[in-house]
């Protein structure tokens, strides 16, 4: 598979949120303004594909030539929380007011599930160091565009008036709805 | 048993319900519930994790550093995660194949992580299971249930039995993913319309 290919199909056919599931906790906890889903969607962007080569490496060098393969999950999800701890400590001294805005949900990056399992998949697929780094990258982007996509819908809907019961996460949940429903036009481009 | 204790069984089924009233594990709970069964046995699966990770916390708890808790939780949680992926792969090996990168998943649900520190670090034992117990069947009928409603329009079947002949026209859009945020979104309403919500 080409380089673009992987790029086309991770954001737009299987985009990560919206047709995989995976990163959903974020995806609507930070989407209430778009400047703050801009600022998890980068935070998102640089841990994904910094863990991509890194656990692509701890995978073929060390858990393979041991025989450890089943220790993935563990050591995997390590890997993860040691890398968003950098983030954190890099993003509160180089930007301070993106560190506020982001929050608690920095940490949270640890349980996004869309960090892990985007390591975990990149093995599945059997990629190449190359295709790992992209796919994590292209993943991340596909889940910055969902994201900031979903944030201007919900900045609009802010502002109108719904009964009581569906406020909040239901009329979250139909517009990401929705918005899946857009992006399975793409299903079919790329087979 | 004490009302406490009585109290910490029930939560998780009914008022704080992690589906439909605290809206955590979000992944698994839209990525697999294409099928009743499947909903059911993700729940189950995350049940038996959430016992196990609650009771050796609870165990270890004075043990362990406040410091470094959570990377400590973390290793723990994706140890039992570990054990039910090597004995679902080896058992239940259909079901392994359906619920697929799900699986390992199960170490980033925040149910588990998150009742490792709001109870588990601060219980007993046989206070932590009986949490993990409710906390887990809570999660399991709220995906047993959002499975069934999907199946039920999706595939006009229910745990794989099938109420309508061959010709019928199933609405295939819920067993693909917008239908996941639609069902669950229909199902919340309900839930905050029984919760009387004004």
């Amino acid at each position: 598979m080409s380089y673009l290919m992987i790029f086309i199909a991770a954001i737009f056919v299987n985009n990560i949120v919206l047709s995989q599931f995976l990163g959903i906790c974020p995806f609507l906890g930070v989407s209430k303004k778009i400047s703050t889903a801009l600022g998890m969607g980068f935070a998102v962007m640089f841990v994904m594909t910094l863990s991509a080569i890194v656990t692509f490496l701890i995978y073929y060098k060390l858990l393979v030539p041991y025989n450890l393969t089943f220790m993935i999950t563990v050591i995997f999800i390590l890997v993860i929380a040691s890398l968003v701890q950098m983030v954190e400590i890099i993003l509160k001294k180089v930007s301070p007011a993106l560190y506020q805005a982001l929050g608690i949900f920095l940490p949270l990056i640890t349980t996004n599930c869309a960090v892990l399992g985007v390591a975990i998949l990149a093995i599945q697929k059997q990629f190449g160091l190359l295709s790992s780094v992209c796919y994590g990258l292209a993943n991340a982007m596909g889940f910055t565009l969902a994201i900031v996509l979903f944030a201007g819908l919900r900045e609009r809907m802010s502002r109108t008036k719904l009964p009581a019961v569906i406020k909040g996460t239901p009329i979250a949940l139909i517009t990401a709805g929705l918005l899946s429903m857009a992006f399975m036009g793409f299903a079919g481009i790329g087979h | 048993m004490s009302s406490q204790t009585i109290q910490n069984l029930t939560r998780g089924i009914i008022r704080e319900n992690p589906t439909f009233v605290m809206l955590l594990g979000m992944c698994p709970t839209l990525g697999v519930t294409t099928s009743a069964a499947n909903g059911l046995g993700m729940g189950l699966a995350t049940l038996f994790v959430l016992i196990l990770s609650n009771s050796a916390i609870s165990l270890v708890k004075n043990f362990i550093p406040s410091m470094v808790r959570i990377p400590c939780y973390i290793v723990i949680i994706a140890s039992f995660v570990t054990v039910v992926e090597l004995l679902m792969a080896a058992y239940l090996p259909e079901l392994h194949a359906q619920l697929g990168i799900f699986i390992p998943l199960i170490v980033v649900n925040c149910i588990i992580l998150g009742r490792a520190e709001a109870f588990a670090a601060k219980n007993n034992m046989f206070q932590s299971v009986l949490d993990a117990i409710g906390m887990g069947l809570g999660f399991t009928i709220g995906l047993t249930s959002l499975g069934i409603v999907r199946e039920i329009l999706g595939s006009y079947s229910v745990f794989g039995w099938s109420f309508a002949g061959e010709e019928a026209y199933p609405m295939l859009l819920f067993i693909m993913p917008p239908g996941a945020f639609i069902a669950l979104a229909g199902l919340i309403i309900l839930v905050n319309k029984l919760r009387g919500v004004k």
